[in-house]
C-alpha cells in the first residue's frame, strides 16, 4: 500500500521547534494533512518520540522514533529508529556525547519534553543543537547497532549538511538515500553535484511550526507498516525518486 | 584596542555596531559552531565563514567582541535580524580568515 510520510519534523524539544510542535498538535496537523507515517526527529535526542507515537496513534496514524544527530563536523542526519526501546538507548548514548553546555532559552528557545497529551513533563536543560563527538564516519555503524538507518539530512543546505561541510559525499560510508529540503530544486543540485546522479532521495518538511507542515505528498510503497520496513527501504535505497 | 579601532585599521565594512569600545582581547578562527562555543576566549575576534543565525548565539554565549564574516561572506537575513540583542558588532570583508588573523596579530601583538 502507498503510504504518505514525513520523516523529518521537529517538536518543542528542539529549541528551534516552535511551542506549538506538541505532540498531539503535530499528530492531529500530519493527520489532517495526509499523512499515514511520520517521525519525529529533534535534534540529538529522542525524548519525545514516545509521546507522538501515542498522540499520533489518538491521531489514526503511524508515528515512527527517530533523531536528527550532529555529528561532530556539524553534519545533520536523520536517524530512524526500530522502536521506542531502541530509541531511548540510542538517545542516552547520544546525550552522553554531547557538551555539558546549558541552553539559553532567550536565544535559542525552551526545550519542552512533553507526554501525549501536551503535558509538559519538564525542560531539557542541556543545550540539544549542539555538535556532539560522533564522527560521520561512525554513524553508519552505530545506527546498525540500533537496528536502525542515518540518512544524511537536507544535503542542499548551506549550513549542517554533508555536502557543505565536507564537500561531497564518501561513497565507501554507504548511504544509499539522501534527504533534500523541501524546496530544494534536484536540477539545480545535480548541476553543483553531477556525481550525485541518480542518488534515491526523499523529501521531507523539516518543519519547526505548524505552518510547515504542508500537505502529503511523498510517501513509500509499504507491505507492512513498521518502522523496520521504512528502516530497510531506507538502507537498500529503495525510495521512488532519484536525483535527476 | 577597541573593536571600532580595529575596524577601522582593517578596514572592515561594518553590518552591525554592537558594542565599538570593547577591548580586543585576542582573536580565534572557526567554523564549527560548537567548537566556537568551547574554545573562543572572552573578548575574541572571532573570524568566521559561517553566516546563519546560529552565528549570533554563538557569539553571544562565548562573549566574543566582535565576529568578522571573512571571504565576502555576508549575513543571512535572519543573523542580521538577531543582531539587534547581541553586544559584539559584525563586519565582513573580503580578506581571507589567515590574513585577517595576520593582521590583527601584526595591530595587538597576541
Amino acid at each position: 500500500m502507498f503510504c504518505y510520510c514525513d520523516f523529518h519534523i521537529h517538536s518543542c524539544l528542539s529549541p528551534c521547534g516552535q511551542p506549538e510542535m506538541t505532540p498531539s498538535n503535530i499528530a492531529r496537523m500530519a493527520a489532517l494533512q495526509g499523512y499515514n507515517i511520520i517521525a519525529v526527529s529533534d535534534h540529538n535526542t529522542t525524548g519525545n518520540c514516545r509521546a507522538v507515537i501515542r498522540a499520533a496513534a489518538e491521531a489514526g496514524i503511524v508515528a515512527i522514533p527517530a533523531m536528527e544527530l550532529t555529528t561532530s563536523e556539524e553534519v545533520h542526519m536523520l536517524c530512524l529508529l526500530p522502536s521506542a526501546d531502541a530509541a531511548d538507548e540510542f538517545g542516552k548514548y547520544v546525550y552522553e556525547r554531547l557538551p555539558d553546555i546549558r541552553n539559553e532559552p532567550g536565544f535559542f528557545g525552551e526545550q519542552i519534553l512533553m507526554d501525549f497529551d501536551d503535558n509538559i513533563l519538564g525542560y531539557e536543560e542541556r543545550l540539544l543543537i549542539n555538535a556532539t563527538d560522533i564522527s560521520l564516519q561512525d554513524v553508519p555503524a552505530l545506527l546498525a547497532v540500533y537496528g536502525g538507518v542515518a540518512i544524511p539530512a537536507h544535503i542542499d543546505r548551506s549550513s549542517f549538511s554533508i555536502l557543505s561541510n565536507l564537500g561531497y559525499i564518501d561513497r565507501s560510508l554507504g548511504f544509499r538515500a539522501v534527504e533534500i529540503s523541501r524546496g530544494c530544486d534536484p536540477r539545480i543540485l545535480l548541476e553543483n553535484y553531477p556525481e550525485l546522479d541518480n542518488m534515491p532521495y526523499y523529501k521531507n518538511s523539516d518543519a519547526h511550526d505548524l505552518y510547515s507542515m504542508l500537505t502529503a505528498k511523498n510517501g513509500l510503497e509499504l507491505v507492512e507498516i513498521t518502522a523496520e520496513e521504512i528502516i530497510d527501504i531506507f538502507k537498500r535505497g529503495d525510495v521512488p525518486n532519484r536525483l535527476k | 584596542m577597541t573593536v571600532r579601532m580595529l575596524a577601522e585599521k582593517l578596514d572592515l565594512e561594518c553590518i552591525s555596531n554592537g558594542d565599538g569600545n570593547r577591548e580586543v582581547t585576542g582573536c580565534y578562527v572557526g567554523d564549527l559552531l560548537s567548537r566556537v562555543m568551547g574554545s573562543a576566549k572572552e573578548g575574541n575576534v572571532w573570524i568566521t565563514i559561517m553566516s546563519n543565525v546560529n552565528v549570533a548565539a554563538v557569539a553571544s554565549l562565548a562573549d566574543v567582541s566582535c565576529i568578522i564574516l571573512a571571504e565576502g561572506v555576508k549575513p543571512d537575513a535572519d543573523l542580521e535580524a538577531k543582531l539587534e540583542i547581541v553586544d559584539a558588532a559584525l563586519y565582513t570583508t573580503p580578506m581571507a580568515s589567515y590574513e585577517i588573523a595576520w593582521k590583527i596579530h601584526e595591530l595587538i601583538g597576541v
